[in-house]
């Protein structure tokens, strides 16, 4: 993999640092009218999601790290392990926990998920931004209900528990964004 | 931004290249008040700084009768302005382009413009002044600046980094420097780099917004073109002007004294050497002026990119400059 110096350095490159993949989230350069330069670079750590602030001066370099996101469609899970395949070459993959980080309580077979590879592995899956779920399990609304005004939990078939209002029953399908994990509308029948 | 097909546009707003306008005039008024005369150098010059810390860009110059070829874009005025010093302009001061290689960020952009001016017979505390009276003078339309602090970069080491930079070994330094929540590998970095970092680190982060902070006495190792302090000399006469942490300007008492200016040149010289840089010819014609006698005096270089932006509290260098170097 390249190696970038500190000119090359920008936001959205994905680099080693102590042996993980990154990727630089904002660089500063910093350089006083008579004295040394440096560049601080603020980068996330892409296996744990902390963010990291580390200095460099002029001549140093950065690793690049073989990271992409792609497309892949989700297959099934046997509880350990979920699997993934690239829709165009059938290359398939596997997902542990850790990379599906709650994705998992979204996704159904077929779905069309975003998949950071590291090195060819999967070390991050992000469910389609909008999912449209059937309720499994909700205690039934009053009566007369409307739509203001309240709201209850609900159980998703993929396992997810989200706020619905009184109205939903169980059996419908609702339209939920998986980032915020709020209920959005009645999904399409 | 590459192919953008914004990228003919400019990234400063009429409001930013309205107020340059009227900044100048200002500042063109400050100094006609004040006697100082408005001189023109050359941009491109066969001679230039041999600062370790500039990377002045170059050109081919092909004419009849040039005699060097390769010529240099000024990292600043300062030598030029010197040599018409030298020839008796009395106080001068100059608005022009200054260009300095591999700097670019929020703050830099490798071409900017310099107000650089001189004070004959003056010492470096006046000088201190009047800057901190030209910047309130420039910022009076957007902002009621505090009375400015003026504080030994001693003092701010010692009790903002409890690190005395004139006593302490490499090592307290490198141990310091390290202890970092933003931490740098510090091989290769010298006495003064790692003084240079515990400062932006530690110090200018603490410089109040709505004030000039004027820091002077720095190490000698750091005096570039400042004399020596007579009094103490493990400092130089040479200051910084901050408003927050925006580093503005740095002045000297000048060092008039040629033999101490070639030796701190060659020294110079030889650590490019060591360390595989550019080596720009000794400027003779500089050095000549300075043995034929630069009268006693001050000078001090602003960042004029930089005051606009503090004027119209712009988030970066580019709000105030109509084409950055990506769009230049």
């Amino acid at each position: 993999m390249a190696s970038y110096n500190m000119n090359q350095v920008r936001t959205g490159l994905k680099v080693l640092e102590s042996g993980e993949p990154n990727v630089i989230i904002s660089c500063d350069f910093i350089k006083p009218g008579k004295g040394q330069a440096f560049t601080r670079v603020k980068m996330r750590n892409l296996l744990n999601g902390r963010v990291n602030e580390k200095t460099y001066k002029p001549g140093d370099l950065l690793e690049g790290a073989d990271v992409i996101e792609t497309s892949m469609q989700y297959l099934y899970t046997d509880g350990e392990h979920w699997f993934f395949m690239n829709p165009d070459t059938y290359d398939q993959v596997e997902a542990d926990a850790s990379a599906l980080g709650g994705a998992e309580q979204w996704i159904k077979e077929e779905d069309i998920c975003n998949v950071t590879l590291w090195n060819g592995h999967p070390i991050l899956v992000a469910a389609p931004n909008f999912v449209t779920r059937e309720v499994v399990e909700t205690d039934p609304g009053l009566k007369g209900d409307t739509s203001s005004g309240g709201n209850k939990p609900a159980k998703l078939e993929t396992g997810a528990v989200v706020k619905v209002p009184l109205f939903i029953q169980t059996g419908e399908s609702i339209r939920v964004d998986t980032r915020t994990g709020e209920y959005v509308s009645r999904g399409k029948t | 931004m590459k192919g953008d097909a914004a990228e003919w546009r400019p990234t400063a707003g009429l409001a930013a290249l309205k107020r340059r306008a009227a900044m100048l005039a200002e500042l063109r008024a400050f100094f006609a008040e004040r006697g100082v005369l408005e001189v023109e150098t050359p941009l491109l010059s066969a001679e230039t700084t041999l600062d370790l810390h500039l990377e002045p860009l170059s050109s081919r110059a092909e004419a009849p009768g040039v005699e060097r070829a390769r010529m240099y874009l000024q990292t600043s005025p300062e030598l030029a302005m010197k040599r018409l010093l030298a020839a008796g302009s009395g106080s001068i001061y100059q608005v022009c382009k200054a260009f300095r290689g591999g700097e670019r960020g929020r703050w830099h952009n490798p071409e900017f413009t310099i107000l650089e001016w001189y004070r004959e017979g003056w010492d470096v505390r006046r000088l201190m002044r009047e800057v901190a009276a030209l910047i309130e003078t420039l910022l009076a339309g957007s902002r009621r600046l505090e009375p400015a602090t003026y504080v030994a970069y001693a003092d701010l080491m010692r009790q903002h980094a409890g690190i005395d930079p004139h006593e302490a070994s490499i090592e307290v330094l490198r141990r310091a420097v390290e202890d970092s929540p933003s931490p740098v590998d510090t091989s290769g970095l010298d006495r003064d780099d790692l003084l240079s970092r515990l400062f932006g680190e530690r110090i200018e982060p603490r410089f109040a917004p709505d004030r000039v902070t004027v820091v002077f006495d720095y190490p000698a190792s750091q005096a570039a073109m400042a004399r020596l302090n007579a009094s103490d000399p493990r400092t130089a006469e040479r200051f910084e002007a901050y408003v927050g942490e925006i580093e503005l300007a740095n002045g000297y008492g000048e060092l008039c004294d040629p033999a101490e200016q070639r030796q701190r040149m060659e020294r110079d010289l030889a650590s490019r050497h060591r360390t595989g840089r550019p080596l720009p010819p000794t400027p003779s014609r500089f050095l000549a002026a300075l043995e034929s006698g630069l009268p006693h005096c001050a000078g001090v270089a602003l960042g004029l990119d930089r005051l606009l932006g503090l004027d119209l509290q712009a988030g970066s260098i580019d709000e105030m400059i109509a084409f950055p170097v990506e769009r230049a």
